[in-house]
């Protein structure tokens, strides 16, 4: 399996570690519903997805990358955030 | 019999002498152990694997079943080598497999006698009772018939290796298919793998008769592979098979070494390779399927095109007189190759009716082979013809049941092969691989002429896909051979006919398992062991499943095939796990005192990746308690140095660092006064406790980070995720400087004056505080930290300094009484002050759990706050971080040991909590521990029961608070 | 007071040679992580160009003279063979990294191959060619792969790892270096 890295091109995948469910993290310190949702609700759909992947022996950069989990398709990646630099 | 003249493949004129059971025999060089075999009159090779029957040579390529052979001895010794792989080298060693005592006299053989009691599940079925007897009398005794050749019990050395490719196209295959199609992409500009499995290019141009571009094929196959492989952009990979395709054009492949080079110090015995591939071409071409007719596994029966290619290639006639059985025109181009190289023919037996014979041989059209007999091997053939069945004496028997594309690497991610009904053969779905092209014969097309065609089209569609120009190249002309094909599964009539030769699976055995009711391919296979072992069923699955669907009464493609998995030939795990052992299993990390400890004698213990000294054993000191005691004694009375370089260093700065460290850590690092570090707790967004360490304000905007050893990499990974994602409006930046600086705590009452002969000049610095140094001319830090409870500091220099730095130190404190210490006593002092670990901190306790609830800030939002205030993680009833020591009878305690209440018996609903780091401590004479205790700060001074069941022993315990030596502190911060 | 005498990552590791390929261990001089704060990126590219270099993209290496700007990862590059120009910290986060790494030079016909047992890169000409740089995986190891020549690289490791950097890479040469003396070439 391999993942197109924005910055590195299509790189192996042991260059990578996975992290799960690419989610917006909720606002605010207090425990509620989102951070239930947030935390351990997911939904597993067959097709499309959005992963958080870490190119930790690569770029340093984490990724969301788009995934197919039916197809085995590995769709595109983005940078998860703004570099600083940016 | 080798014949004079024939053999393209093969050089008469260089002898090697190998040996096969003991007994020295020539062959040539270009041979394979079997053509070596066949040419010195070898026809029996093998016993089966159930039956124990005699078994010659079928093939003549990877899909063997018969031929399975050791080579080598001792840690060089492999098993079940198919003899029509092995290349030919001056000395080979070959033994046969599985008889007892020899090949010729096998006492197992009676099993063929028993064979009407040992079909199919008889396994099942017979060494069901006594119950008893299965593990005492029947499991070893299949233990010891079972399998085919056996391992040497020596372990192997690691004699292959494992290398990454990458190219725009792979083609697999280098056939006449896989030629044009890595010429055309060439031309095109491409880069190109061509793999190919054999020593040589030209797939079956080298065993057949017949012409390419007007000169042999062979000959044109070789030219344009010449051509290919003195182009920078084309690379030729002979001897080696592709074994499975994976997602993202990624494919397995393995490279067995040439003889020569494997003898060679130094070489690889093989390779196995990762190649990327943005576009590949499959063009593995098609295998040849046998019939089933009685007694149709007698040495001396081959597949036709295997006898085509021992006369071709390797010059050697299998037989004095043959037969010739099929189904397709390919019998009779078989007998015309044999009557060529002058072997006689003792009848063409064609299935089809209607068909003519244009050669002078006795021809039985509409016929079928009913049997052979012989006694170890083949001496006659039964054919039924329209007029009667008659014997034809004959020592060779040569069968084609048609071709089966060989479509396994096509169906490696999941995809099902389609039945064609005009080929009665399964062919690849498109685009089963995404990328991948299927072309030649392994697409179903069978002649020379198709197979050059649909290789070229599939070489400049891949030029295309990938963007280049697509060049202007045609086909050569060749030979356009018909194949009209009947299909024929298995011959009626009494008899054992086999299917699959190499796991002895008869056609009865099919039936029985559809009569049984199990069906389903995959049930069928599992039932009957058909398709298993080395060959896959290469040679039998699409037979079997053809059989099944009869006995079942359905058709082919209902029946379907089972699941193709990689790999496709065998491959050595010694290949795949190549270099995997020590260094190469996982890095060292060596501080840079390492050399140092090891001189002192000091054992290593693995902590990650890294080399820890344990402890340092001195003169007369026979047992590591000694050192560990001596080094705590040290520290407690004089001074120790350890080096602790081995923790993680983050280094954060930016405008919004103290931010940012506000949201990773419970505490608020914003608070933090210059040159003063704070010891720091970080969770996890789940609210569990993920690092501890100590965090120092080396600037208004810089700040340094100290990791676990453990968690210096997931703390990393975090920071990043922290500031790239959750936090990436701060505009901080976070590096890790772990391997910049080597880092030693020096510790102990005399920790002062070790460091007065070393820096320039110590300062002042308050408990917890920083500083800025100097050692003669280097760059230092200091840290007034301390992990054993005494004064205690930590000196970092830039690392290329380590090695004298600690040299230096520990002569010092040697000097005074003191020295190094390792980790047994470092884990000792901490225990003594109840400082934590990760033997504690394991993932599943929370800050409150460890009794820092008070180091949670309520005043900003931090990870991990949110799921932390959750009321079931901030419970009196959780178990909490307690100290314990023993108080009966028992002295020790051990960790992992469960904590139970006085009275309670030791069974899993009264687990109250259990017990993480234990110790012998000298300071105080007895042994204390950490652990976990439900309610545990309100059970300070009761009495638990601390039980390992595992290693029988039960302590009586009193609960203390964790920490004993000095607890209020004031040794470290004096 | 005390003088520390200072040790190379490698020492007593290499020079390691094995057929025509060569492994020795090179001294950059001073190494610093440079990674520019918010909005900064154009002003660290100014006053890098100032010295006659500049902020590399992805994969590249501006040198100039001794001095170079090596890519090191995202918004991230290493100054090497030259102390930061002062100011520099002003808009980019600065860290002295030059006791870290642990830096190889790998040369000789079959550099390439060597690096095929270690690493997943594409190591092609067509893709990573001379001064094309890249962070990857190379035995288990987290290193900077850098072409220096066509068949010359630069190879920075953890330098805690040299040892086994070191040996992961002679064991490579040696297979190397034994199958290229071979009619069957050493690819």
């Amino acid at each position: 399996m391999r993942l197109p890295c924005p910055l590195c091109g299509a790189r192996d995948i042991r260059e990578f570690s996975h992290m799960g469910a690419a989610l917006a993290r909720p606002d605010g310190g207090d425990w509620g519903p989102d951070w239930n949702d947030y935390l351990h609700n997911r939904d597993n759909p067959a097709g499309q997805t959005e992963e958080l992947w870490y190119h930790g022996q690569g770029c340093g950069g984490w990724l969301v990358v788009t995934r197919d989990t039916v197809r085995h398709e590995v769709r595109g990646a983005r940078l998860a955030g703004e570099g600083a630099g940016a | 019999m080798r014949i004079d003249g024939k053999g393209r493949g093969i050089d008469h004129s260089r002898v090697l002498r190998f040996s096969f059971d003991g007994q020295g025999y020539e062959g040539v060089a270009g041979d394979t152990l079997a053509s070596a075999l066949l040419a010195n009159g070898v026809r029996m090779v093998a016993r089966s694997f159930k039956y124990h029957r005699p078994r010659g040579i079928m093939t003549a390529g990877s899909e063997e079943p018969n031929a399975l052979v050791t080579l080598g001895r001792g840690a060089a010794q492999a098993p079940n080598q198919r003899a029509t792989v092995v290349e030919m080298h001056e000395g080979l060693e070959a033994r046969s497999q599985n008889r007892w005592p020899s090949l010729g006299f096998d006492v197992l053989a009676v099993n063929d006698l028993m064979a009407p009691f040992i079909g199919a599940g008889f396994y099942y079925k017979t060494f069901m009772w006594p119950r008893a007897f299965w593990e005492r009398v029947y499991e070893p005794a299949i233990r010891r018939a079972a399998g085919l050749g056996a391992l040497s019990g020596v372990a192997a050395e690691d004699g292959h290796e494992r290398a990454y490719a990458h190219c725009d196209l792979l083609v697999i295959g280098a056939g006449p298919a896989g030629l044009m199609a890595a010429w055309a992409a060439a031309e095109a500009g491409a880069d190109v793998i061509l793999a190919e499995e054999d020593l040589a290019p030209g797939g079956r141009l080298l065993a057949e008769a017949e012409e390419v571009d007007g000169i042999e094929g062979a000959d044109w196959a070789a030219g344009l592979a010449r051509d290919l492989a003195a182009r920078p952009n084309v690379r030729i990979m002979t001897r080696t098979s592709v074994t499975g395709a994976y997602d993202g054009g990624t494919y397995g492949a393995f490279e067995r070494s040439a003889p020569g080079m494997a003898a060679r110090h130094g070489a690889p015995k093989g390779c196995f390779w990762r190649i990327v591939a943005r576009r590949a071409v499959l063009a593995s071409g098609a295998l040849e399927r046998p019939v089933a007719f009685a007694a149709n596994d007698r040495p001396g029966v081959m597949m036709a095109g295997a006898v085509r290619a021992y006369l071709n290639r390797w010059g050697v006639a299998p037989g004095q007189s043959a037969v010739v059985f099929g189904n397709n025109d390919g019998a009779h181009r078989t007998v015309a190759d044999l009557q060529g190289a002058g072997v006689h023919v003792a009848a063409l037996v064609d299935a089809r009716t209607g068909v003519e014979c244009a050669l002078d041989v006795p021809f039985y059209a509409g016929a079928q082979v009913t049997g052979t007999s012989g006694r170890r091997g083949l001496e006659a053939v039964m054919v039924a013809t329209a007029k009667g069945e008659v014997r034809l004496a004959a020592d060779c028997l040569a069968v084609s049941g048609g071709w089966n594309p060989t479509v396994h690497l096509a169906c490696h991610m999941g995809a099902r092969p389609v039945w064609d009904e005009s080929l009665a053969a399964f062919l690849a779905p498109e685009g089963a691989v995404p990328g991948m092209e299927v072309a030649g014969a392994a697409a179903g097309r069978f002649s020379t002429r198709a197979c050059l065609a649909s290789g070229l089209e599939a070489g400049l569609r891949a030029a295309r896909d990938l963007g280049l120009p697509v060049p202007n190249i045609t086909a050569p002309p060749a030979q356009d051979g018909r194949y009209d094909i009947l299909p024929l599964w298995q011959v009626p009539g009494r008899g054992r006919a086999w299917l699959d030769f190499q796991n002895d699976v008869t056609v009865k055995d099919v039936v029985q398992a559809a009569k049984e009711n199990f069906r389903s391919v995959e049930h069928m296979k599992r039932y009957t062991t058909q398709g298993m072992a080395p060959d896959q069923g290469k040679n039998s699955n699409v037979a079997a499943l053809a059989v099944l669907a009869a006995a079942s009464g359905r058709t082919i493609p209902e029946t379907g095939t089972t699941t193709f998995r990689p790999p496709y030939v065998p491959v050595p795990v010694a290949a795949m796990g190549a270099g995997a052992r020590g260094k190469g299993f996982a890095p060292e990390r060596l501080t840079t005192s390492h050399g140092a400890s090891v001189v002192r004698g000091a054992p290593m213990i693995e902590a990650g990746l890294w080399y820890r000294p344990s402890y340092f054993p001195r003169a007369g000191e026979t047992h590591w308690r000694q050192s560990c005691d001596r080094e705590v004694a040290m520290v407690r009375q004089s001074v120790g140095v350890c080096d602790v370089s081995t923790l993680g260093k983050i280094d954060v700065q930016g405008p919004d660092a103290a931010r940012f460290l506000d949201f990773v850590y419970t505490n608020a690092m914003s608070k933090l006064a210059e040159g003063r570090v704070r010891y720091g707790l970080m969770l996890r967004e789940d609210g569990h406790v993920m690092d501890d360490g100590t965090c120092a304000r080396l600037g208004a905007a810089h700040y340094l980070v100290t990791t676990t050893t453990a968690a210096a990499g997931q703390v990393m990974r975090h920071l990043d995720f922290a500031a790239q994602v959750l936090r990436s409006d701060l505009d901080a930046r976070a590096i890790s400087v772990t391997e910049q600086w080597a880092q030693f705590a020096v510790a102990g009452p005399n920790a002062r004056d070790v460091l007065a002969g070393v820096l320039d000049e110590v300062p002042d610095l308050p408990f917890m505080g920083f500083g800025e140094v100097r050692i003669g001319a280097v760059a230092a830090r200091l840290f007034r930290i301390s992990f054993s409870g005494e004064l205690g500091y930590e000196i970092a220099v830039p690392a290329r300094f380590g090695a004298a730095l600690s040299d230096l130190l520990v002569a010092r404190a040697e000097a005074m009484g003191g020295g190094a210490y390792g980790m047994e006593a470092l884990n000792v002092l901490r225990i003594e002050k109840g400082f934590i670990t990760h033997a504690e901190i394991h993932g599943r306790v929370t800050a409150f759990d460890i009794g820092m609830q008070g180091v949670m800030s309520t005043k900003k939002d931090f990870v991990g706050r949110a799921a932390a205030s959750r009321p079931g993680l901030m419970e009196e009833g959780r178990e909490q971080l307690v100290g314990l020591k023993p108080v009966g009878e028992i002295k020790e305690i051990l960790a992992g040991a469960h904590l139970f209440d006085e009275g309670a018996e030791a069974v899993s609903a009264n687990d109250r909590g259990y017990v993480t780091s234990a110790c012998y401590s000298p300071t105080l004479g007895h042994v204390i521990a950490l652990g976990f205790l439900a309610r545990g700060r309100a059970r300070i001074g009761e009495r638990v029961r601390a039980v390992d069941h595992l290693r029988g022993s039960v302590t009586i315990c009193e609960v203390c608070a964790p920490g004993w030596v000095d607890p209020e502190g004031g040794r470290m911060r004096g | 007071m005390a003088d520390l005498v200072e040790k190379s990552p490698c020492a007593g590791l290499v020079p390691v040679a094995a057929g025509a390929l060569r492994l020795s261990e090179i001294a950059l001089g001073p190494i610093t992580s440079v990674a520019p704060y918010k909005g900064q990126a154009a002003a660290v590219a100014a006053m890098l160009g100032a010295q006659g270099l500049g902020w590399p993209a992805p994969g590249q290496v501006i040198a100039q003279g001794a001095a170079r700007v090596q890519w090191f990862g995202l918004d991230l590059a290493l100054l090497i063979g030259v102390a930061p120009g002062a100011g520099l910290a002003d808009h980019a986060a600065l860290a002295d990294q030059s006791d870290g790494w642990a830096v190889l030079r790998l040369e000789g016909a079959g550099a390439g191959d060597v690096l095929a047992r270690l690493t997943p890169l594409d190591l092609r000409e067509s893709i990573f060619g001379v001064g094309q740089t890249a962070r990857s995986d190379l035995g288990h190891m987290a290193a900077a792969i850098t072409r220096v020549e066509a068949e010359a690289y630069e190879i920075m490791g953890f330098r805690s790892m040299a040892g086994t950097l070191v040996h992961e890479m002679a064991a490579a040469m040696t297979r190397v270096a034994a199958r290229r003396t071979s009619p069957a070439k050493g690819r």
